[in-house]
């Protein structure tokens, strides 16, 4: 008993050690590995990040300039942001919600146009 | 007296993961188990042959959920080996860094499941409350709480500042003066004792014979660490192996209790002695065609790795031997003789990691 007094005491004063998590979140660390997103203009779809995904999560079309995410099947390693070439990819600071449907995120820009078509 | 068959699991509140005992009792008292293993298999290692080696470091860390650090890093070391290059010192020592950083939160959460089989919930939930932090650093410093994905081939892929690891360096000083503070709680507790000690002995010429590896081996006497071959930057650093006499399940508790504090120490070694520099070298090309073995020591134990290539960008074989396997035939000796209410504590004072085991 005179052990645990102080003990209870120092558990009434002091705060709680657990948030209301879903109605109070904290601010995400600097540097987190959340959600992928690209930055499509800067994109020149060389498809470098396609190749190197270890799930195979990414698809990159050049000729008609399609840039396609499956986010269920990426494992947030961040791989793909650190090849890019361009630095067009980037991780948000917050984790994807869950969500009831399957579905892609697919991405159009401009396809890079070749030499020939350029001069014209 | 008639014996009586008890199956434990795959599914049981104390297991946290999905291993199945068939347990042949007699009154309350065990006299057979037979394992069997294999609900969550998943083909890992079959996956070399459609990745490319550098993809197969993503694959290796799903291994395990909680040494996923070790794993890669233990696949890098040996690719490393084969295709002749050095990380650079820097990279070592980080990579020494996170790996102990694991290693904490591997006992932290072990401690606590631990604390969780015998019914002492509020000690789980402290234990659980301190790994959080550890956690944080992970997050922090990393970008991901467990599956770090830091290792690559050549190096590391993140970079500590100073303002980091002075961060780390305070954080850690508060975590251990918080495990300190639970020490006597889980140490000198009279119904822990009751529960744990005695319970489950493992000799040392039992455990060598077995092939037991980590801290069930050093919680028997014997003072083996695959720290102590020096990988990464561990030969500049000091390190003693933490050893126990006793080989009971409170024996292995301890072991594991002290191991936290010295990766503590050991975290602040490398953070003193870091040298600046890269962080990774360039690769280029494939492993050449030959084998290697990496090995290296996890939370639970030593982790042996064996490589094959044929000299393309896909690996032949990739072969992982974990430490609950190499530990799996010493739970099963040390079962019988003991009560079916001690089967739970035992059961988790080798840590068992299934998906580990399982691949």
């Amino acid at each position: 008993m005179f052990k645990m007094t102080p003990n209870i005491l120092r558990n009434l004063i002091t705060d709680k050690a657990t948030r209301l998590y879903p109605f109070e979140t904290r601010e995400p660390w600097t540097g987190v590995r959340g959600e992928l997103g690209i930055d499509i203009e800067k994109c020149t779809f060389c498809g470098i990040c396609a190749l190197k995904c270890p799930t195979g999560c990414l698809s990159v079309n050049k000729k008609e300039g399609l840039w396609i995410c499956d986010p269920f099947v990426c494992v947030y390693c961040g791989v793909c942001v650190e090849s890019c070439p361009k630095k067009c990819l980037y991780q948000d600071l917050v984790y994807r919600e869950a969500a009831d449907e399957h579905g892609k995120i697919v991405m159009k820009g401009e396809p890079p146009r070749r030499k020939k078509e350029a001069e014209t | 007296m008639k014996s009586t068959v008890i199956p434990i699991g795959p599914q049981h509140p104390v297991l946290p993961e999905p291993v199945h005992l068939k347990l042949t009792v007699v009154d309350e008292v065990i006299t057979d188990v037979v394992p069997s293993l294999g609900f969550v298999h998943r083909g890992l290692e079959m996956l070399v042959d459609s990745r490319d080696y550098h993809q197969v470091v993503q694959i290796v860390e799903r291994v395990c959920g909680i040494c996923s650090m070790m794993h890669a890093m233990c696949y890098c070391q040996g690719i490393e080996e084969m295709m002749g290059i050095e990380a650079p010192p820097r990279a070592k020592y980080l990579r020494v860094i996170w790996s102990e950083l694991h290693r904490m939160h591997s006992h932290l959460l072990w401690l606590g499941l631990f604390a969780d089989s015998f019914g002492f919930e509020s000690l789980f939930m402290q234990f659980w409350r301190i790994r959080e932090k550890v956690l944080d650093i992970h997050e922090a410093t990393t970008g991901n709480r467990v599956i770090v994905s830091v290792n690559k081939i050549g190096g590391v892929g993140k970079d500590l500042d100073d303002d980091q690891i002075e961060w780390i360096l305070s954080e850690l000083k508060n975590i251990k003066r918080e495990v300190r503070r639970l020490g006597p709680t889980l140490l000198d507790d009279y119904t822990v004792k009751k529960r744990t000690v005695g319970r489950g002995v493992l000799t040392s010429q039992q455990a060598i014979d077995l092939g037991t590896v980590g801290p069930t081996l050093r919680a028997s006497g014997v003072a083996r660490d695959m720290r102590q071959l020096g990988y990464a930057a561990l030969g500049e650093l000091d390190f003693e192996p933490v050893i126990e006499e006793a080989g009971d399940s409170w024996a292995r508790c301890k072991v594991r209790f002290k191991e936290v504090l010295a990766s503590i120490d050991m975290i602040r070694q490398a953070a003193g002695k870091i040298p600046a520099g890269d962080i990774a070298v360039r690769v280029k090309g494939a492993p050449p065609e030959g084998e290697a073995i990496s090995r290296v020591e996890q939370p639970r134990g030593e982790v042996f790795y064996y490589i094959k290539s044929k000299g393309q960008k896909k690996l032949e074989r990739l072969r992982i031997r974990t430490p609950t396997f190499a530990n799996l035939p010493a739970l099963l000796s040390i079962l019988p003789g003991l009560y079916l209410s001690d089967v739970p504590v035992v059961v988790l004072s080798i840590d068992p990691c299934i998906s580990c085991t399982e691949r």
